[in-house]
């Protein structure tokens, strides 16, 4: 069986891969000085120029860049190629409603479905495989990063995008599915309807490739034994390019980041100061070859630890542990990020108070997300068909900014908690 | 005649009810009328009382959320057929309710109810063309 997708890249020696993150780092620093004013005023900010930075032992001289930036730059000021040259873009959401547009080179969806690519021959994958892809298609990097590692694996590529389980289901039947891709909230729905409709002798799946979203162990062991497959868990970002950024080997104890793309850092979040190997902070990803939207020191938010133990697998990419927390009030719902601070803007623009609750649970392995609001005077009608028609315009504006059904549930004034220092804003009553 | 209907709302839970109830007990409103339009998380209560004014500003320092609505109050005659007679001339007159509820006991065989329409002023002179 084939182990590596790229084996030169994968299993190059430490030296191998300090010797690219060097040349590519300076490479990469010289050009955003160059082409991005944004960049180059950051650096000028912190005194620092190109010349500064002659290796990854100089990467901590840079400035961070954060999510506040990339609204900040919105939407072309992070650009380093001319727009002529860019071929794609993926979009997320920001923190205040302005969403986050990366940018794609023909070079930069490249290198990013080949990453995809290694974590689809990590998990087995071969040319012999039917690789079927429910993660959403569209803005969602999920899907088209999946897919398009999956084409260059040679895997026959199933582009189902999500929802619609009866059809899901007559896929994987009638096709053969060997490779899922998706949330892992929405493989273990998927193994649950299985068993409801007596499937599970029909489906030839192997394995899975499940990301975007926190899972524990103990839902990798229900989703492995319910559908008789190994489950790999991969990670990744918008921001840095998208899925495939890291992700599991056969070990299933951490994800190998692929280091020839990205740097990466742990750093403490409250200092920015670099932690040494093996520390839990907040990772910082630096991407060395992208061309469009090279990110320098983006920082993540998620927290997590990075060793460089030898892995069995014989990959000598450093390895990241599962995201633990978050270093913000960011959530993942549905594998769809979601802000507080998005929530907030739709609330007044609706006219609304500020003072609202989130309450995030897991039902039937699928998240949902509430939103309790107080009602005010304004608002309220001694009608009640006017007070739903505003209920459905909020519910209406929260998809629009969140891309995903929030329930509104209005409650009555003063009795969603008062800040008292730090308000309770957001309620996760998921088990994960 | 035109009124002040007092509409409050109320989350779906156990008790919110008699919070108002208790209210108006103590300070010795006089409830009137009564209707509660609900949904699944919450409900519309609407009342009629014989001192809106004193009401409302009751509720609203318990932090209660409270509209006051220009309502039409009129008698119907308690008999088969005496609300059909009224429905009749407001159909007649083309004016749309949008939601009507009787109001407790009845003066001299007459039942009242009142109505929310959107021109109350119109409303009541059709209705006391009726001479009930």
């Amino acid at each position: 069986m084939q182990r590596y997708y790229q084996s030169e890249i994968e299993t190059a020696s430490r030296e191998q891969l300090l010797a690219w993150q060097n040349e590519r780092l300076v490479k990469q620093v010289r050009h955003v000085w160059d082409k991005v004013p944004y960049y180059r005023k950051k650096m000028e900010e912190k005194g620092v120029s190109p010349e500064d930075i002659r290796g990854v032992e100089d990467l901590h001289k840079l400035p961070f860049l954060s999510k506040d930036d990339l609204r900040d730059a919105y939407p072309y000021g992070l650009l380093a190629a001319p727009l002529r040259d860019c071929v794609r873009i993926q979009s997320t959401s920001g923190t205040t409603g302005r969403r986050v547009v990366a940018f794609y080179t023909q070079h930069d969806v490249d290198l990013w479905e080949e990453c995809c690519a290694r974590a689809i021959v990590a998990a087995g994958g071969t040319e012999e495989d039917v690789c079927h892809v429910c993660y959403g298609y569209g803005l969602f990097t999920g899907g088209p990063g999946l897919n398009g590692g999956s084409h260059k694996v040679g895997c026959l590529t199933l582009p189902m995008s999500s929802g619609n389980t009866d059809r899901q289901l007559q896929f994987m039947v009638d096709l053969s599915s060997t490779i899922l891709c998706c949330t892992p909230s929405y493989a273990a729905y998927l193994a649950e309807s299985i068993h409801e409709r007596g499937l599970r002798d029909k489906i030839k799946l192997k394995a899975g490739i499940f990301g975007a979203e926190a899972w524990s162990e103990e839902m990798r062991r229900d989703i492995e034994r319910s559908l008789g497959i190994k489950a790999y868990d991969i990670y990744g970002l918008t921001e840095t390019s998208g899925p495939g950024v890291a992700f599991e080997c056969c070990e299933q104890a951490g994800m190998h980041i692929n280091e020839d793309h990205f740097i990466a850092e742990i750093i403490d979040p409250d200092t920015g100061e670099v932690l040494p190997e093996g520390s839990k902070g907040e990772l910082v990803f630096t991407s060395i070859t992208k061309e469009a939207f090279p990110l320098l020191r983006y920082r993540t938010r998620d927290i997590c630890v990075l060793s460089r133990k030898p892995c069995s697998c014989g990959r000598t990419h450093v390895k990241m542990s599962k995201p633990m927390g978050r270093s913000d009030d960011m959530l993942i719902v549905k594998g769809v990020n979601v802000f507080p601070s998005q929530i907030e803007t739709v609330l007044l623009e609706q006219g609304y108070q500020a003072n609202y609750q989130i309450v995030v649970d897991r039902v039937n392995s699928s998240d949902t997300l509430e939103v309790m609001v107080e009602m005010t005077a304004e608002n309220f009608s001694d009608s009640l068909g006017r007070i739903t028609e505003m209920e459905k315009g909020l519910v209406s504006a929260l998809k629009a900014m969140l891309g995903i059904y929030a329930r509104v549930r209005l409650v009555a004034p003063k009795t969603i908690t008062r800040s008292e220092g730090k308000a309770v804003r957001v309620i996760d009553k998921r088990k994960i | 005649m035109t009124l002040q209907q007092l509409s409050v709302f109320l989350e779906n839970r156990a008790g919110q009810l008699c919070e108002v109830t208790e209210l108006l007990a103590e300070n010795h409103v006089d409830m009137q009328a009564l209707n509660i339009a609900e949904t699944a998380d919450y409900g519309v209560l609407r009342l009629i009382v014989d001192a809106p004014q004193r009401a409302a500003a009751l509720l609203r320092e318990h932090c209660f959320i409270v509209r006051e609505t220009p309502v039409v109050q009129a008698p119907v005659p308690d008999k088969p057929g005496g609300l059909n007679d009224v429905l009749r001339a407001i159909a007649d007159a083309e004016i749309d309710i949008e939601y009507m509820y009787s109001v407790l006991g009845q003066k001299n065989g007459l039942a009242y109810m009142v109505f929310r329409v959107a021109d109350p002023e119109r409303l009541d002179a059709v209705l006391t063309r009726l001479q009930l």
